[in-house]
């Protein structure tokens, strides 16, 4: 090797150094400030659970095949299977070893809220923060304080199985760079309150667009197609356009999608089908305000 | 002029004949049995949400053809008729049929045990409904397929 190679090479070596320091700074995992979770006070436990089921927690976080109360135990141990590789769903059980049971409320906030570990390290995006994100520091709070109620599981998931660049976590950083956001993704008339309801349900703690909207090749939502359809991201068939654009449920009115949630019927007696069919058993724990709302807000989308 | 007429008859039902051919392939029979069953639970669904008076007779019918028709439904499902005429039919019921053939017959057994106590109100048809209706979504959650 040539003297001026070396130098060459050296040279390169310094500016990927600095080209990583400014990525580092610019990506590095980013907790709120220790304040936005002080002063919350005691948890009102009826909201918690409220938000655990608007949250949908125990679609991914209960044992795969659980039923009925079984679901509580949020034990983890799905895999989840995607273009990235397979992602396997960790116990969050309030066991102080195997669970977060000796996480403190801001390190569970800041997971929710901002995708960063209790080691400061950046979570994958396979769990939704890009959609809890929105969600108030009150309402993970209450959360916070159901989910201590909940029974503990000594189960340990097997670590995530994914193949070379998307083993590195530094990159999420990137990631987040291009595609995180707290901001509203459609903008809806946010003076009507059923509609300020309905968008912070469905965009926050239901996290709706994470199945109903499409995404880019690096995993980002296509801007312009929210909730407009996707295709199933567990294999055959597609995931439903739920704008008023839609064929198949554009037509349906407000109260054909609340009963809908509530009730499992669509209005020509379809059942639910495929993933939603545990959505939906959430949604019918919530009021029927709640559900009233998400449908405001879908009918209020622009139509797709 | 009788046969004339007899002639034409016969033209007109070989058309008919013709036209029937798409609906006697096994994805659409058993789309039509499925959407048989379906408008016999939105009849007890009128009835729990109260949009239609409680009617004993009613309840019987429609809690009889969903007995019936899901006791044939699963016998629809051949090889060759994966797909085709829009079918949203999963390839993992040809993968599972044992497990697809009794999520279909617990409905069956389901809807017979309700026909036999006979839900005697408007609260009791809504009661009925939830549990067909868990039965309904726990056969659509692995074997059926949305296209849209």
């Amino acid at each position: 090797m040539g003297r001026r190679t070396t130098k060459l090479l050296s040279g390169l070596v310094v500016l990927a150094l600095a080209g990583a320091g400014g990525s580092w700074w610019l990506t590095k995992p980013a907790p709120w400030d220790d304040g936005h979770w002080e002063g919350l006070g005691e948890p009102d436990l009826a909201n918690g659970e409220q938000v655990f089921w608007a949250g949908g927690c125990v679609s991914c976080h209960a044992a795969p095949g659980a039923q009925d109360d079984a679901r509580l135990v949020l034990s983890g141990g799905r895999a989840l299977k995607s273009a990235f590789g397979t992602f396997h769903v960790p116990n969050i059980s309030p066991d102080e070893s195997a669970g977060i049971g000796d996480w403190t409320l801001a390190e569970f906030g800041n997971a929710m809220t901002r995708g960063v570990g209790q080691n400061g390290e950046h979570l994958y995006p396979s769990f939704p923060y890009g959609s809890y994100a929105r969600m108030t520091a009150k309402d993970i709070n209450d959360l916070w304080g159901y989910l201590q109620t909940l029974p503990k599981s000594t189960n340990v998931a097997p670590p995530h199985d994914l193949p070379f660049p998307y083993n590195i976590r530094l990159a999420l950083g990137g990631w987040k760079l291009l595609f995180f956001s707290d901001e509203p993704r459609v903008e809806v008339n946010t003076a009507d309150a059923k509609l300020a309801r309905g968008q912070y349900l469905v965009e926050g703690p239901g996290h709706c667009g994470e199945c109903h909207t499409p995404r880019n090749a690096l995993g980002g939502f296509e801007t312009g197609r929210w909730l407009a359809g996707a295709p199933n991201p567990e294999g055959e068939g597609r995931i439903p356009n739920i704008t008023p654009g839609s064929k198949s449920v554009g037509s349906w009115s407000a109260s054909d999608i609340a009963s809908y949630l509530e009730t499992g019927f669509t209005p020509d007696f379809d059942s639910v089908g495929g993933s939603m069919v545990d959505v939906q058993k959430n949604l019918a724990r919530l009021s029927p305000p709640d559900r009233e709302a998400i449908a405001a807000y879908l009918k209020a989308l622009p139509p797709l | 002029m009788k046969i004339r007429a007899f002639m034409l008859a016969a033209a007109l039902a070989g058309l008919g004949v013709t036209a029937v051919t798409a609906a006697d392939e096994p994805q659409a029979v058993r789309q039509q049995l499925m959407k048989k069953v379906g408008k016999a639970a939105g009849a007890l669904s009128g009835i729990a949400k109260g949009e239609k008076p409680y009617d004993a007779e009613i309840v019987k019918a429609s809690l009889t053809t969903i007995s019936e028709t899901v006791k044939i439904f699963p016998t629809h499902f051949p090889a060759g008729s994966e797909t085709g005429l829009e079918t949203e039919a999963s390839p993992k019921i040809w993968e599972n049929m044992d497990d697809f053939k009794a999520k279909a017959a617990k409905l069956g057994t389901d809807a017979s045990t309700l026909l036999a106590q006979l839900p005697a109100d408007k609260a009791g048809v809504g009661a009925a409904l939830g549990i067909l209706g868990k039965d309904c979504s726990s056969c659509h959650e692995t074997y059926r397929l949305k296209k849209d």
